[in-house]
């Protein structure tokens, strides 16, 4: 039923790439991650080191493949808790009565109010930096959205003849959320679920350039733009590696998502904090 | 004399999947002189929208004129650039579409809207351009012409809306004004006044009209020529007295076979209602229905039912008609227990069926069932067709998977459906199949009633004729109860034995089928059956039904006195202004809610 067309082929290829990354790029790494291997720091492109070396002369390439892992792993769990949960929870609010949907309603509302980055700066700094945190804080930060865009279509689905009729035939509630329901709402969210995986990338690639994200030797793509920054000036490869890294990997996202999605309903852009 | 529009050997495609072009129009020829009204007439998908665009110059995303001429004067539409199409569209050639309600800005004023092509086209001053629309009001009988133009377009009906939006299009003196099913969504009483203005309209200022319809009573009344379509190419084309008169073609033969009003039910043998006594399968009393917040009493704010009674026996075909918003949608989900009844009870083989469905057993759910009047949204888009009618086998009957698809098999047969038809989406099934299937969910429940709601509205005439000839069969075939709610009395009288005619959410006449022929019943009654188009010329001219136009909204609007009161051309001041009106049975056995059969008796 879904075929992928046009520019969903280079999306599809761009997604795989980093996925072969993320999967295999620690064996397949030259050099430690923390190993400071090259003679000079900000060393140019070619030679020994294919993206030269990095502000300590650790191999980027290397630090590279390593860190991938952190951002496709981190944001692809953390995007899909949040879409799951946030889709869950809406299709239970709306088959539920009045007075649940306005209070899980309006409980998002409250969790939306609260500026993601700020919240997750205040908890890294209480509990200290760990893996399962900054996937907890970024799935709890994009999961109100997601909530808002699948409540919305459940809403509407809701009205259609079609779960009357089920209604009307005496389906349970489940029944008709998940069969009548579920199934028409799955392109959007779709959709909606690569724009949230955009947003933990940056999330978390902002966390990481704070210094709050994952802790070295070990980096993310994140983290190894901020550790770079002072190549800045000089246009290091070891700056420019990493943010095309978080780019390539975004944009494959969205254009292979998009072409998925094509085939349902256009979501809207949520309004983004 | 020379054609005002004429057009030859039209094309316009589409490009397929694998770029290749399809022709949706092919080769069609027509043209039309000065103060003519030319009918375009066909099916849905026969492209006669796409030749109406066409002659603005305009071609649907996906769609691309590749053929042919269409000369406006002396004006070929299809050469024209960009720049010269944005002085031509709405200036030299105008449009009407189906929906005036979705074509009007809910947020400016109708004066505004109507004016503002002129004035955008720089045609004539803000007062100039008022002064103008306000005589174009008069003319097309709209009331208060004066001030009708400072309303919000929710603020005026249906009918008149439609009108409005024929007022904007008659702004800029149009050589060409193209109708594109304008009287489709109205009800037969309105559509009679619509298309009564619109025909006067064309008299008088002379211009020349192409009518896009798929109803041909209704092209019989309005067109000097008709064009027949079908897939895209012209099937006959002719002065509307010789297509009328002598079809040449077999699709115009069967368009109007469709449209002729035939009786496919037998009354029931009285035999067998003398085996059966009393005891109606369905019984409605004082049932009492509405939205908004409940009074003291329990009752809703806005009332849609008001104490509706009703029986139905096993194995017969009762009939809902009445207009949009007069509560017949209402009623059926009330049967259904998907709005509950505020007051009164459903009864269902003498048993009272709880007013909410939650609270009804599986098994009473099961012998009531309702089908939808679109069957686009009625099936889910998702499922397959042995999905929906398989949901319904397990969950009622508890059938395995192999059980199910024998009785798929045949309910799939009972529709008239090929077998091979199981495994595909709902989604990628015509119109008329996607109504089969929803008939046949209904059926897979085994049900002692099934409720239709339109079923036939959202379908051409040919396709809704197909489908009025399977209720009947089906009928006939099983002991299954209808109740068929629908618009259009000729549907209603072509399948059902009695008939109830509903006003404002009351029952104001109820009988015999055989008695709503045109015989002197309720003043409504007689108004809905005089307003259906009859497949002949001059019918609109003859025809005597009339209405008090507009709502005469000085009349007390008290509750209990006739709802009917303000359009109705009999009413008696004194009498029918004063006290509510009795139910009396007339000679013909109909209950009549009306003052009217009292003193003529």
């Amino acid at each position: 039923m879904t075929r992928i067309q046009g520019s969903g082929w280079v999306g599809l290829l761009l997604v795989l790439m980093w996925l072969l990354v993320a999967l295999f790029g620690p064996m397949l790494a030259h050099y430690e991650v923390g190993a400071i291997v090259a003679p000079d720091v900000f060393e140019r492109m070619g030679g020994a080191h294919f993206l030269g070396s990095d502000y300590l002369g650790r191999d980027v390439l290397s630090r590279l493949m390593n860190g991938a892992r952190f951002t496709v792993g981190l944001s692809f769990g953390a995007a899909l808790l949040a879409s799951a949960s946030g889709a869950s929870l809406a299709l239970f609010s709306a088959i539920s009565g009045r007075w649940i949907d306005e209070t899980v309603s309006r409980l998002m509302d409250a969790l939306i109010s609260i500026p993601g980055k700020i919240l997750a700066l205040v908890i890294v700094a209480a509990f200290g930096s760990s893996m399962l945190l900054l996937l907890l804080i970024a799935a709890i930060s994009y999961m109100p959205g997601a909530f808002r865009i699948a409540r919305s279509l459940a809403v509407n689905l809701n009205q259609m003849d079609y779960v009357q009729v089920a209604r009307a035939r005496g389906e349970g509630r489940v029944h008709i959320a998940i069969f009548e329901i579920l199934p028409n709402m799955i392109h959007p969210l779709l959709a909606d679920f690569g724009l949230r995986f955009v947003f933990v990338v940056l999330l978390l690639s902002g966390l990481s350039f704070l210094g709050l994200g994952v802790q070295p030797p070990d980096a993310d793509l994140g983290s190894l733009v901020r550790e770079n920054i002072s190549g800045l000036s000089e246009a290091a490869p070891a700056i420019i590696a990493p943010a095309m890294a978080i780019a390539t990997l975004t944009i494959g996202v969205n254009l292979l998502i998009d072409s998925l999605a094509s085939g349902g309903r256009s979501v809207t852009d949520e309004a983004q904090r | 004399m020379s054609a005002v529009l004429q057009v030859n050997g039209l094309e316009v495609s589409v490009r397929g999947e694998r770029g290749e072009r399809i022709k949706i129009v092919d080769n069609v020829s027509f043209a039309a002189s000065k103060g003519e009204v030319l009918a375009l007439i066909g099916e849905s998908g026969s492209g006669k929208t796409t030749i109406a665009l066409a002659l603005m110059g305009y071609a649907r995303r996906g769609c691309t004129v590749s053929g042919g001429e269409i000369l406006i004067g002396d004006t070929d539409v299809l050469a024209l650039s960009r720049a010269e199409l944005f002085g031509f569209r709405g200036n030299r050639v105008s449009y009407v579409s189906q929906s005036a309600a979705a074509a009007f800005n809910p947020s400016k004023t109708i004066m505004d809207q109507v004016i503002e092509s002129a004035v955008l086209h720089r045609l004539s001053s803000k007062t100039e351009a008022r002064a103008k629309a306000i005589k174009i009001f008069e003319s097309l009988a709209l009331p208060n012409p004066e001030t009708i133009g400072n309303q919000y377009p929710h603020q005026v009906s249906g009918g008149q809306l439609q009108r409005l939006m024929a007022a904007m299009a008659l702004m800029s003196d149009p050589e060409v004004l193209v109708l594109d099913e304008p009287t489709t969504a109205l009800d037969v009483t309105t559509q009679i006044e619509v298309l009564r203005s619109f025909k006067k309209v064309v008299a008088d200022s002379g211009i020349t009209a192409v009518y896009v319809s798929h109803d041909l009573s209704v092209v019989a009344q309005m067109a000097d020529q008709i064009v027949v379509l079908k897939n895209g190419t012209v099937r006959e084309a002719g002065a509307t007295m010789q297509v009328l008169d002598a079809p040449s073609d077999e699709y115009t033969r069967s368009l109007m076979a469709a449209a002729k009003s035939i009786v496919r039910v037998q009354p029931q043998s009285l035999d067998a209602s003398d085996v059966s006594p009393a005891k109606p399968l369905l019984e409605l009393r004082g049932v009492t229905a509405g939205f908004g917040k409940t009074d003291r009493d329990g009752m809703p704010r806005f009332r849609v039912l008001h104490a509706v009674e009703l029986s139905l026996e096993r194995g017969s075909t009762l009939g809902i008609i009445g207009e949009s918003g007069c509560g017949k949608s209402t009623l059926a989900r009330t049967i259904a227990g998907l709005h509950p009844a505020a007051a009164g009870s459903v009864c269902l083989d003498g048993e009272t069926l709880a007013p909410h469905l939650s609270r009804r057993t599986r098994e009473q759910l099961r012998r009531v069932q309702i089908v939808f009047q679109n069957a686009d949204t009625a099936l889910n888009p998702a499922q397959t067709v042995e999905q929906v009618l398989g949901r319904p086998l397990a969950f009622y009957h508890g059938l395995s998977a192999d059980a199910a698809r024998k009785r798929i098999a045949r309910l799939l047969e009972q529709v008239k459906l090929p077998a091979n038809i199981a495994p595909r989406r709902c989604a990628e099934l015509s119109g008329g199949q996607k109504q089969r299937i929803n008939l046949a969910r209904a059926l897979a429940a085994d049900p002692d009633i099934i409720l239709c709601d339109e079923v036939t509205s959202a379908l051409d005439t040919v396709v809704g004729a197909a489908i009025l000839d399977l209720i009947a069969e089906l009928r006939r075939e099983l002991d299954v109860a209808f109740v068929f709610i629908s618009h259009d009395i000729s549907a209603v009288r072509s399948v059902c034995d009695d008939i109830l005619v509903l006003y404002a959410g009351r029952t104001v006449e109820i009988g015999k089928r055989d008695n709503f022929t045109g015989g002197p019943g309720h003043p409504y009654t007689d108004l809905l059956i005089s307003s259906v188009p009859e497949l002949r010329q001059g019918w609109l001219e003859e025809t005597h039904a009339k209405t008090v136009a507009e709502p005469n909204s000085s009349l007390p609007g008290n509750g209990d006195l006739c709802a009917f009161l303000d359009r109705c051309p009999v009413r008696q001041v004194g009498t029918c202004d004063k006290t509510p009106p009795p139910r009396l049975t007339h000679g013909n056995g109909n209950e009549v809610l009306c003052h009217l059969g009292q003193t003529k008796a």
